[in-house]
């Protein structure tokens, strides 16, 4: 008996051993392909960098003909476009969020949240075809002038809605990569919301608070990191969304006061023209605005970090 | 014992595969030229049992996979300059030639009436010309009322051979453009809004009122848009047609341009649409492996000889004879293997 037993220890200690080095290599690889990322995208950017210098970043510029390349318009457009989605999305997942796991009625709850789900699931491209041929029509045919005529004349934020109607441009690409990113907003919001201990809850109610009261003071904090993770989940993928914003910014490299006007991001930049780049120093500033992405996401994850650890410092020294 | 079986049974089933798919001939570039390349292989499979696996990844792309060696030959809408295929040790022929069309969407104005030339379609692109009832285009169109519509320009923001063929032709037309944006398969442009793709910019122009817009020839035929005509070379007013391509495509001078280093935009000639564009092919001199090669050209020549009909059936024109001659003859004269042609076919 303990010959058998010592032998299936020793078994154990195998596959124990086996299973921590699979892991092990899993994790370390990641590390490889993000480094190996990296690399590439420095070695590709690196003769546009060397062309141009810091002067790569601050220059409206990209002329493929004289090849002068600046990538200020594409972070500007990425960023732009990105906070627009970001101003629609939040407070909407959040709304449908709490609506599911506080508010609705059973019956309702189960349809809205396969929706969401759903959602998630239709591929951009179908975004992007649905944006230029059916959103953007009727914003340039009934949103847009309303926009131009009555916030247009505004001083200060009429200068955010000037220029002939387009149909597509920056507010167009905010608005869908808002839809975009809404499900993946509000189902991880309704997820996190969904493990605040009932019991929490239910003393509050019993306290006598309002919803509201039990929702801002109770639900909220007991969730803020997921609320930020849920952020940031949608956030990333606005900044990188490719093939849906190429069909509705109107993909022009110019900084426009107006949202109305067309604009471009790094991603539409990469798609709409890597594939006839002929020339190094085209291909190799395009690679380079890849890396500028990869440089901004990189900092929005580092900020969200930084952000979750200080809520959760705040939070202790607040008991 | 089962699972290995049917292991060694797949991989046996995937070598077949493989080996079926080496005799194949392997391209890549170009995607203006995609549909007659694809329809020819079709045909050509169905005849040789030879296919082609052509990648339509942009020429861009072609010209980098060609020079990397992975594909027999590359497909460029951009002709590459003669130093540039002397240094890669690259033959470069033209293999179809299509067409690029302004359209407009300007109301009461159908297919045909408007008439444009190639300075005022400049000026309306570098934002010079803003209404359509401006005394330049009402100048050529003395009998059409023109509204006072601001004009909207698309243009195609991927970049692509139309954009290369019209901005080019712009560049001829007008020494401001030529000097403030130039010629390239993306430029620059100073204002307008960009569309993706033919469809794209098909779409915004039709959708957008007093915009115009300019597509692939087969295009805006297809979808009935409402094309320009315009002033060609010879100071004739022009419809875009297949005709008026080929006639451009003969009345280039072909036999003394270097390496087939010819863009066919304003070309001399009373009937040549002044926006016209040839499709090239890249292969390499001296092939490493010239059974490809060969295969490659066979397929070509027989495109030539037998694919006219498809490629017309599809809106492109097939080159004039006098053109398929030269370049089978800098077939015959130029690649070689071990000092031998590799193409010994008429």
């Amino acid at each position: 008996m303990a010959i058998i037993d010592s032998r299936h220890a020793a078994k154990q200690l195998i596959y124990e051993k086996v299973f921590r080095s699979a892991t092990l290599t899993a994790a370390i690889l990641v590390l490889l392909i993000l480094g190996g990322v990296a690399l590439s995208l420095l070695h590709g950017a690196f003769p546009a960098l060397k062309q141009f210098g810091f002067a790569f970043v601050t220059r409206e510029i990209w002329n493929p003909v004289t090849d002068q390349y600046g990538a200020l318009s594409a972070i500007y457009g990425t960023v732009v476009t990105s906070l627009i989605a970001m101003a629609i999305a939040v407070p909407t997942g959040f709304g449908i969020a709490l609506f599911l796991t506080e508010l609705c009625p059973p019956l309702l709850k189960r349809p809205i949240g396969v929706a969401v789900e759903l959602l998630a699931a239709v591929p951009s491209i179908i975004f992007g075809i649905w944006g230029l041929f059916v959103l953007a029509p009727v914003l340039q045919r009934h949103v847009q002038p309303w926009l131009i005529a009555h916030v247009g004349p505004i001083p200060g934020i009429g200068k955010l809605f000037m220029g002939p109607p387009y149909g597509i441009g920056i507010l167009t690409a905010g608005f869908v990569l808002a839809i975009m990113v809404l499900p993946f907003i509000a189902a991880t919001m309704r997820d996190v919301f969904d493990t605040v201990p009932p019991m929490l809850k239910e003393s509050g109610y019993g306290l006598g608070a309002t919803t509201w009261e039990v929702i801002w003071n109770v639900v909220v904090p007991h969730s803020r990191a997921g609320i930020v993770g849920g952020v940031m989940l949608g956030l990333g993928r606005a900044l990188g969304e490719t093939m849906a914003v190429t069909f509705v910014i109107g993909n022009a490299h110019r900084i426009s006061t107006s949202l109305l006007a067309p604009g471009t991001t790094i991603s539409s930049a990469i798609a709409n023209e890597f594939t006839e780049a002929v020339g190094d120093l085209y291909t190799s500033s395009l690679i380079a605005l890849g890396l500028l992405l990869f440089l901004i996401t990189f900092a929005v994850i580092a900020a969200a970090q930084a952000m979750l650890r200080r809520l959760e410092r705040r939070a202790l020294s607040s008991i | 014992m089962k699972v290995f079986k049917g292991l060694v049974i797949a991989a046996a089933a995937l070598g077949w595969a493989m080996s079926a798919a080496a005799a194949d001939i392997s391209g890549a570039g170009a995607t203006f030229p995609y549909p007659i390349y694809a329809k020819w292989a079709d045909a050509y499979k169905t005849k040789t049992g030879i296919g082609l696996n052509y990648q339509s990844i942009g020429s861009g792309g072609g010209i980098k996979q060609i020079k990397a060696k992975t594909v027999t030959f590359g497909a460029s809408d951009m002709p590459l300059k003669p130093d540039d295929l002397k240094a890669a040790g690259l033959l470069q022929f033209p293999m179809i030639i299509g067409g690029v069309v302004p359209v407009v969407n300007v109301k009461g104005i159908a297919a045909g009436q408007l008439h444009l030339d190639g300075a005022t379609v400049a000026a309306i692109y570098l934002g010079d010309i803003t209404q359509w009832n401006d005394p330049a285009i009402k100048r050529l169109n003395p009998k059409l009322t023109l509204p006072a519509t601001a004009i909207a320009p698309v243009y195609r923001s991927d970049g692509s051979g139309t954009n290369f063929l019209f901005s080019d032709y712009l560049s001829k037309a007008s020494a401001k453009f030529n000097t403030t944006i130039g010629a390239n398969s993306s430029v620059q442009w100073p204002i307008g809004i960009g569309a993706k793709g033919n469809e794209g910019v098909a779409n915004m122009t039709t959708q957008t009122d007093g915009a115009i817009g300019y597509v692939e020839y087969a295009y805006a035929k297809q979808n009935n848009m409402a094309y320009a005509a315009l002033t060609n070379k010879a100071g004739s007013i022009v419809e875009p047609s297949g005709e008026s391509f080929q006639a451009a495509a003969a009345n280039a001078d072909w036999a003394t341009a270097d390496s087939f280093y010819l863009i066919l935009t304003d070309q001399a000639g009373a009937k040549s649409w002044p926006i016209t564009g040839a499709s090239f092919i890249l292969l390499y001199k001296q092939p490493a492996d010239p059974q490809p090669v060969n295969e490659a050209l066979k397929f070509f020549a027989w495109a030539y000889q037998d694919g006219a009909t498809m490629a017309s059936a599809l809106d492109y024109v097939p080159l004039p004879a006098a053109v398929i001659a030269q370049v089978k003859k800098a077939w015959s004269t130029e690649i070689t293997a071990g000092g031998h042609p590799v193409w010994t076919g008429k």
